[in-house]
């Protein structure tokens, strides 16, 4: 974690050695777009939350050292996405001047990277109490965890539209493009909710024969898988309020 | 009066080398600005954009260059005021001169944003209402000339949304941009042909001694309806030879129809190098002024033996001495001050750079043919803001925006001391 610090201090020093090259020219006045790197942001938290299906693999088949190796996979790309995090908010004043606004896309890269904070505790909690999943859940669980990163590629998908979305001036069928493939989020994430019900249902079913303390965790990281879905589809929302503002 | 028949030539000759080192700043230092966005947008190699700059700056200089010539040679000083000492006119100009050009170097050195134009005519109006009498100023143009540097960049800007807007209704937000674009950009380069080749031919021509225009078999008299008809076929010609470059262009079909706006980049990036002919000529005719419009003047004044002729022709030789000038800086330096914008990684698509192009060439250039000095950054600034505020540009750094416009308020009164200065110092050297 210590070196984090000094390179974003390097990239500001950067950053500003740029501007004052290109001050006295017209180029100048154009500032970087925050758009590409808020692209890669999701592009690496989606990469993130899908090492969770070969963890749970792992997890399944009581590989615990693969297991360990994929989280800190996950653990690596998590902190990646942190430092383009960082790196965003800083080359973000204020006094740029964007066709979106400024507090709404940093709300968005929040909550972009509380997906990828999410798969992480998720992937701790497992492996630092080697958490099983009842055999007899395994399957559904699978299929749950697969939908909830689906909602995150979806999320990404709209995310990637937003350099299309600046070809046209945001608006016009762009915008609807995006908004339908916002619909389709939303219809992933009330999915989730539906297998999250069931997936809860049956696991109240086999409880009593289970260790207390593990059922509790087992709950918790169910609703954490789910919370994934949930943040995507914040994301989703986020990105609407962007567009709808102006 | 004496003095200018005594050292007339030493003068002309003082004039015409600040004014040729002048030309080649503008040339070095200011073409970075005109070319810009074409580089910056990867339209345009730096080499290609050194071409161009060359051939249309020179153009526009010597095509379209004189009106505004002729207003920073006689339009803000009163000239009656000068007639029982027109050597102390002489001296004004070439400490203007001196002032600008001194400004212009400073500027450069420490890389603040610096607009020639406001410096020269901080500089006349400077020397001419304190070196001599606040009378000898003619208030009333230069209120116009500055009002007119808050109103082009606004109507530049105005223009750039409007074509910005235009191109997304008619391109991008259709079922096959890629078809509308081959479609529609011609147009496009038909309106940029359009309005360079009608100032010029209405306003400019003449003050190189053209009157009519024969083709052979046609003859055009600009003055009358020909200037029009003659405006239309060059951009008809115009229009031809980028839609043959666009039927040329090769796609890469295979990409997915997210990709497809790069295609549709790619029509542009043609329309673009059309532009930026444009934008370099509009710059070409605006900023020539600035170096030898005070030459012009000083000329005028030895030619006629310290008469300071109410109408006179500036001499042949002036405008290409300015076009030769900023062609000779791009030449040596241009090469060096482009290559730092090609360095700086621009956010800007050929799509974007154009509306903004072709709305301040066509602002810049219609100022020349009203004789008006504006300053091409600062109507470019405008254009800029203009896709911005439709919604077109990712970042735009206000901060940058706000240094351009501070050093245009700042510019002012620093051409008009340096410029007083010089003055001082020339009366006490020649008396």
């Amino acid at each position: 974690m210590g070196y984090y610090p000094r390179r974003i201090a390097m990239t500001r020093v950067r950053l500003t050695g740029n501007i004052i090259m290109a001050r006295n020219t017209i180029l100048g006045v154009f500032a970087k777009s925050p758009i590409k790197p808020l692209e890669k942001h999701i592009q690496i938290v989606v990469k993130c939350s899908k090492q969770l299906i070969p963890f749970f693999e792992a997890c399944t088949a009581q590989d615990w050292s693969e297991a360990a190796k994929i989280r800190r996979k996950l653990s690596k790309l998590e902190q990646d996405a942190d430092t383009l995090k960082r790196q965003l908010r800083l080359e973000l004043p204020g006094g740029l001047f964007m066709p979106v606004d400024r507090a709404d896309l940093l709300e968005l890269l929040t909550q972009q990277d509380k997906i990828a904070n999410k798969a992480k505790d998720i992937a701790g909690r497992v492996l630092g109490r080697k958490l099983e999943i009842p055999t007899s859940l395994q399957a559904e669980f699978s299929t749950y965890l697969e939908r909830c990163i689906d909602a995150t590629e979806k999320a990404a998908e709209a995310i990637n539209e937003l350099d299309d979305l600046l070809e046209t001036g945001f608006r016009g069928r762009e915008v609807a493009l995006v908004e339908k493939m916002i619909s389709q989020l939303d219809a992933i994430e009330d999915d989730t909710d539906g297998l999250q019900i069931t997936l809860r249902k049956n696991l109240l079913a086999i409880e009593k024969d289970l260790n207390p303390i593990d059922v509790m965790f087992l709950y918790q990281i169910i609703d954490w898988v789910g919370d994934l879905a949930d943040l995507a589809e914040r994301v989703g929302a986020r990105l609407e309020i962007l567009l709808a503002r102006k | 009066m004496e003095i200018i028949l005594n050292s007339g030539s030493t003068f002309v000759i003082l004039a015409a080398v600040v004014g040729f080192f002048m030309a080649w700043g503008i040339g070095a230092n200011d073409v970075a600005n005109a070319m810009g966005t074409s580089v910056g947008s990867k339209a345009l190699t730096i080499k290609q954009a050194i071409i161009i700059a060359m051939v249309f700056e020179f153009a526009g200089a010597y095509l379209a260059g004189g009106e505004v010539t002729s207003t920073i040679r006689k339009g803000i000083i009163d000239a009656s005021y000068f007639i029982d000492t027109p050597e102390l006119l002489v001296y004004g100009m070439i400490s203007a001169l001196f002032a600008a050009a001194t400004w212009l170097l400073i500027a450069s050195a420490l890389g603040w944003p610096v607009s020639t134009t406001h410096s020269i005519v901080g500089a006349i109006v400077g020397f001419a209402a304190v070196g001599v009498s606040a009378e000898a100023v003619e208030w009333g143009k230069v209120v116009g000339i500055v009002g007119s540097w808050i109103i082009t960049p606004l109507i530049s800007g105005i223009i750039a949304f409007i074509i910005f807007n235009s191109a997304q209704k008619l391109i991008f937000d259709t079922d096959k941009p890629l078809q509308q674009a081959k479609r529609w950009v011609p147009a496009y380069m038909f309106l940029a042909g359009f309005v360079l080749s009608l100032v010029t031919i209405k306003k400019g021509l003449k003050h190189i001694g053209l009157e009519n225009v024969n083709l052979g078999f046609v003859n055009f008299e600009i003055k009358g309806a020909g200037g029009f008809y003659l405006a239309i076929i060059v951009a008809a010609i115009v229009a031809a030879i980028g839609k043959f470059f666009v039927s040329r262009l090769k796609f890469d079909e295979t990409l997915a129809k997210e990709a497809h706006y790069a295609n549709v980049e790619k029509v542009f990036a043609i329309l673009m190098i059309v532009t930026a002919c444009a934008m370099a000529f509009a710059h070409g005719s605006n900023d020539v002024a600035n170096a030898i419009g005070p030459l012009a003047a000083v000329v005028s004044i030895v030619d006629n033996d310290g008469q300071i002729a109410a109408k006179s022709a500036i001499a042949w030789w002036i405008l290409p001495l300015g076009g030769f000038g900023i062609v000779a800086g791009l030449a040596l330096f241009g090469h060096k001050v482009i290559a730092t914008i090609g360095q700086g990684i621009t956010h800007l698509t050929p799509s974007r750079g154009f509306a903004a192009e072709l709305a301040a060439a066509s602002t810049v250039v219609i100022a020349s043919g009203a004789g008006l000095p504006i300053s091409t950054t600062q109507t470019l600034v405008g254009a800029v803001l203009g896709v911005g505020m439709a919604r077109g540009i990712a970042a735009i750094n206000l901060g940058v925006v706000r240094n351009i416009v501070v050093s245009w308020v700042i510019t002012l009164p620093v051409g008009a001391g340096l410029s007083i200065i010089f003055f001082w110092i020339m009366q006490a050297t020649f008396g």
